[in-house]
Formats: C-alpha cells, sequence, structure tokens
C-alpha cells in the first residue's frame, strides 16, 4: 500500500483532475475559483466544464457566498484559494453561510503551512486547522500525498455536508500506490508498533515515516498513524494507542497549538490520558525562505519526532 | 424535475396567475386594498412579536413592510404548501435583522400559523431572532451577519442558469449593510455574469445601527454606485405598494444586466413614535409602548 518510488507530487495537483473525472462520472458538481485557479489546478476543471466553472476574482468572501447560494440549489459547490484566504478571510462568511445551514459546499485549500516558503507569513497559514475544526459539522483533512488528496476530494464530493481539505503547495514524496483506499474519519496504520505512537497529517507524515525507520534502528518499536482525517477524528485509533503504546506524538504543519496535537490531546484527557510530544510550529511566526529549508529550521522534522519519542520513552521508564 | 403546472399544485390559492405568481390574497378585483390591509396586520403582528420576545429590531422591519408584501402577495411565484419546490422564485433576506417582518408575511400568506409568531426568539422556536434556513420552511437563507445574502442569491441564480430553470431570485439588504464590503464584490459578480434574473431591493431608510447613515458612513449617491457596477437602476417610495409592485415588474423585464429597487423608507414606519428615530433600531417596545402603537396601526383589515 505505501511504496517506495521517487515520484514527486504536490498535494494540490489532486484537485482539478480529479473533478473532471467526478464531473464526467455524473456528478453535479460546480467550482467558484478566487483568481488562483492555476495554483489550485482549479482551472484544470474550468477548461473542462467551462460552464460550470465561475472566476470571481480575489473575493473570496463572495465566492464562499455564491458556493453557498450553488450548494443550497442543489449542486456539490467546490471552492478554492489558498488556504490563508479561505480559512482567515471568510470564516463568517463560512460559518454563517455554510457552517450553521449545513450547506454541501467543499473548501478545498492549497498553499497551506510554511511550505508555502519564499512568499512569506502572510501566505503561511499555520491557523487553518485549528479555525476550520471549530466549524461544528465540517469534515476537515489534511492529506499526506497526492494519492490521498485525491481520494479525500472524491470523498468529500460524494459526502453531504461541508469540508475543507488542506492542501499544500511543494511537489513532495508519494507515500501510497493506487491500492491505497482512503476511509473518510479513519486513521491509517502506517506501521503497528507498542512502545510508542506517532500520529502525523501531511507532509508530516513523510518525515514520521522516516523516524519510525531511524527508531526501528534504535530498537524502538513505534506505531505510525495517518491522521488524515482530523474532524471528526478517530477516537478508537487515538485510544487504542494509549492503550497500547503508553505514550504518543503528534507532528502536523501547523501551530501546535489548537491543532491536531491539542484535540488529541483532549481525546486523551478525558478517556486515557499519557504522556504526549507535540512537534509543530511553537507559537511563532516563520519567514521566506526555500520550504525545505524553513521546515528545518523551524522544527518540522524526524529529527524532532525521533527526539519527542526518545523523551517520552524516557519519561515511561521512570514512570509516574 | 417535471414542470410544475401552478393550477394542478394550488387548488387551495384563487389569485395566482398562470406562472404561479400571487397568492390567495389577490383573489377578488380590488387587491391592492387588499395587500394594503395586510400591511397593517402585518406591522401589528411585528410589534406583538417583539413586544413578547422582549428584544429585536422594529424599525428596519416596520421600514420593510410594503416591500415585502409587493413580492410575497404579487411578484414572487411561490407555493406556500410547497416551500421546497424547484422553479419557486427565491427571497433572501440579507439583512437578517428584520426577520420579524419575514416571519410576519410568512405566516400571513400560510407558511405558519400567526399564532406561531409570538414564540419569537424563544427557546425550541423556530423563529430565530435571525432567520434560520428552513425554519420554519419559507426561510431561504441563514443570515444575520450582514452583507452574505447577496453573494448567496447570485449562487442560486447561476444554479437556475445551469439547471435551464426560470426562476428568479430576490435579495433585500438594508442601506446600512452597503457599508459591507462583500456586497460590492457581489455586485461587481452579479453584472459579470449578466444576472439579469436577479433582483436587489434596497431598504433605503437611512438609519443603521447607531445613528443616520449620513452620519455613520456617506452612501449617497446609490443609484450610481449600482449603475457604475452595471446594474439597473430604480428608486422608488417603498411605502407606496403600486410603484414598489411596478419597479418590481419592470425589473423582470431587464435584459443582461442584473437590477436594482432603491427603495426610500421610514424606519420605523407606521408608528409616530418609532419614525425616522435611531433609538428604535435594535430595542423591542414595552408591552406600553406595544399597546400605544397597536393602537396607532389599528385600522381596517
Amino acid at each position: 500500500m505505501t511504496t517506495v518510488s521517487q515520484a514527486t507530487a504536490a498535494t494540490r495537483e489532486a484537485l482539478g483532475p480529479t473533478l473532471v473525472r467526478l464531473a464526467q462520472g455524473g456528478l453535479d458538481i460546480v467550482v467558484v475559483d478566487g483568481d488562483l485557479g492555476v495554483s489550485t489546478t482549479a482551472r484544470v476543471f474550468g477548461k473542462a466544464y467551462p460552464d460550470r466553472f465561475f472566476t470571481l476574482g480575489p473575493a473570496e468572501q463572495n465566492m464562499i457566498g455564491v458556493a453557498a447560494g450553488l450548494a443550497a440549489a442543489g449542486k456539490i459547490a467546490f471552492a478554492s484559494s489558498f488556504a490563508v484566504f479561505i480559512s482567515g478571510r471568510c470564516f463568517d462568511q463560512i460559518r454563517v453561510s455554510v457552517a450553521q445551514p449545513g450547506l454541501n459546499v467543499k473548501l478545498v485549500a492549497s498553499h497551506a503551512g510554511i511550505s508555502v516558503g519564499d512568499d512569506g507569513i502572510s501566505a503561511h497559514a499555520i491557523e487553518d486547522v485549528a479555525l476550520m475544526s471549530t466549524l461544528v459539522g465540517f469534515h476537515v483533512i489534511v492529506p499526506a500525498d497526492v494519492v490521498e488528496a485525491a481520494q479525500a476530494v472524491e470523498a468529500a464530493a460524494r459526502t453531504p455536508g461541508p469540508f475543507y481539505i488542506r492542501c499544500g503547495r511543494p511537489k513532495v514524496p508519494i507515500i501510497y500506490d493506487e491500492s491505497y483506499r482512503f476511509q473518510l474519519g479513519k486513521a491509517h496504520l502506517l506501521r503497528p508498533g507498542r512502545d510508542v505512537t506517532v500520529i502525523a497529517t501531511g507532509i508530516m507524515v513523510k518525515r514520521a515515516l522516516e523516524a519510525v525507520a531511524a527508531l526501528e534502528a534504535e530498537g524502538i518499536d513505534c506505531r505510525l498513524l495517518n491522521m488524515a482525517t482530523v474532524r471528526p477524528l478517530d477516537q478508537e485509533a487515538i485510544l487504542s494507542a494509549a492503550r497500547e503504546t503508553g505514550a504518543i506524538v503528534t507532528a502536523e504543519e501547523h501551530l501546535v497549538h489548537c491543532g491536531l496535537g491539542s484535540m488529541v490531546a483532549q481525546t486523551l484527557a478525558s478517556e486515557h490520558p499519557v504522556p504526549m510530544g507535540f512537534v509543530g510550529m511553537k507559537d511563532r511566526y516563520a519567514e521566506s525562505g526555500r520550504w525545505d529549508v524553513l521546515l528545518e529550521k523551524y522544527g518540522l522534522t524526524a529529527e524532532a519526532i525521533v527526539a519527542e519519542a526518545r523523551r517520552l520513552l524516557e519519561r515511561k521508564a521512570k514512570g509516574p | 424535475m417535471p414542470s410544475v403546472s401552478a393550477s394542478s399544485v394550488l387548488p387551495a390559492f384563487g389569485g395566482l396567475d398562470s406562472k404561479g405568481r400571487g397568492s390567495r390574497l389577490l383573489a377578488g378585483t380590488d387587491s391592492l386594498r387588499e395587500i394594503e390591509a395586510a400591511t397593517r396586520r402585518i406591522r401589528r403582528h411585528i410589534i406583538t412579536m417583539l413586544a413578547a420576545a422582549g428584544s429585536g429590531h422594529p424599525g428596519g422591519s416596520l421600514s420593510a413592510v410594503e416591500i415585502l408584501s409587493a413580492l410575497y402577495f404579487r411578484i414572487l411565484r411561490h407555493n406556500p404548501q410547497d416551500p421546497f419546490w424547484p422553479d419557486r422564485d427565491r427571497f433572501i433576506l440579507s439583512k437578517g435583522h428584520g426577520a420579524p417582518a419575514l416571519y410576519a408575511v410568512l405566516a400571513e400568506c400560510g407558511y405558519l400559523p400567526v399564532e406561531e409568531l409570538t414564540t419569537l426568539r424563544k427557546v425550541g422556536s423556530r423563529l430565530q431572532g435571525h432567520p434560520k434556513a428552513g425554519s420554519p420552511p419559507g426561510v431561504e437563507m441563514s443570515a444575520g451577519s450582514l452583507g452574505q445574502g447577496l453573494s448567496y442569491a447570485i449562487g442560486q441564480t447561476l444554479a437556475a442558469r445551469l439547471d435551464s430553470r426560470d426562476y428568479r431570485v430576490y435579495c433585500l439588504l438594508g442601506d446600512g449593510e452597503l457599508d459591507e464590503g462583500q456586497v460590492w464584490e457581489a455586485a461587481m459578480a452579479a453584472a459579470h455574469y449578466s444576472l439579469d434574473n436577479l433582483t436587489a431591493i434596497v431598504d433605503r431608510n437611512r438609519i443603521q445601527n447607531d445613528d443616520f447613515c449620513e452620519k455613520v458612513m456617506r452612501t449617497d449617491p446609490l443609484p450610481d454606485k449600482w449603475q457604475a457596477f452595471g446594474w439597473h437602476a430604480q428608486e422608488v417610495d417603498g411605502h407606496d405598494l403600486s410603484q414598489v409592485i411596478e419597479a418590481l415588474e419592470k425589473a423582470r423585464e431587464v435584459r443582461g444586466q442584473p437590477s436594482v429597487v432603491i427603495a426610500h423608507t421610514v424606519k420605523g414606519k407606521g408608528v409616530s413614535f418609532m419614525e425616522n428615530n435611531p433609538e428604535w433600531h435594535g430595542k423591542a417596545p414595552t408591552p406600553e409602548q406595544a399597546e400605544l402603537a397597536l393602537a396607532e396601526l389599528a385600522g381596517e383589515d
């Protein structure tokens, strides 16, 4: 199911081609676009279905409302732009026009996280998972690679209700092969293990795979879960990991407060508390720079996951 | 969907034209007088509802009564017995604080019992402080955060075009609401897509939450602004039913561009101590004030 392929692709590349395929299959899809359709790949759909593709300019608040109106009239309405604009600029429009009536609007945000790189901190969405996860009834998905992203887009199209799918800008290694089946709301077990669990999302899944391999070389048996669906969280997988491994490290390309780690911690705190470690952005903004250099500088690395896992194992060894 | 003939689905409604427009109030020959009588009942409902709720927005509800009455009793193609009819015209209340007026008109049309109106804003009621889509059926859109309705209306209008349906979409905005930038994003988009099945109506009562619009944020000249954005613009006396109806009928005939009707109104219309007074934007009448108001609004139904 996972592959050793050297191929790379950006998760955002899944959007346009997947929508074309779904529309060819008869789904009543429309797309609204905020003047970033080349970057988000939404224009691939626009080229195939020009009458179902509406350019609205960089006027994202209106774009969300138009998507809501299309959904209210029965359409499967996709809206795409950069993650900062969708989650930040349009929060109120999403809350009142989409979440509260529970409309069938699918927000596909690209250029999330600090891996946007050079464009700098105004373009680095490191709060979007937190914002979108506060919305009642929303599905929030952070795919690990382009294969998973394509399946997430399809799941969103086929599942009624509002979705937020978080995609990235850079080409990153493809983790899954075509036999992979994304299951909405279910963590994917990438490696079983008994000593400690790593729960990762998005581009941190690849780094977690490297971390788990490094830990294995030290004789540490590390479980790895790809938690692509952040909302609703797979409580069962989290609690099993806590009971069976006794320590959990989360890894996300997002602020560590109010993101995946915080939501996992809340699940554990109410049912089965275990020591946790959090890898992600630590209450600061990044800066302009090459994306892979930024990830190193701000601690979004396999080494950081390994260090947290070791720390938790030492703590476990000492006992409560 | 199969095409629906008004006569086959609306046996109980006498005054419908061949396209299903109108409602039971239009039976008979003197319909304008009947609509006028309905406006008096609607104003009394608004006062009664707000007094029972102890909070809410009387000024902008009272100013919109003739606009809503013209729409629901003459212009809109709708059927209170089939609120989700796919070919219905859509009415979007973007100025969500005018919800009491919408609920009162919907009750007069038969979407909900008149007795339910006094549950406004109470726990368990379908009548939320600001509109919630589908609650009750007939309420098209969740609103309450200003500036969002016109965008939603555009989405429904584009869907009509895609589905080759001939329904029209109407959206009522407040004049203070025009301060919201999203309205102008939407105005640009509606003209860009030449949405001639979309009509916006501005309830131009010249008062917003804190004060007179002119003091808070100047919005004049309104027709020029809409025209510059590519809209067909008309101005009417928003309390003159004939003028409002005529303008909305004319808007239906405009081709190639969206239409706006700027309806000049009086905030708090019909209640002397509320009229043109910014204090009555968002304050409910006390029981004593409600009694005075109802006395002023008494008249032949």
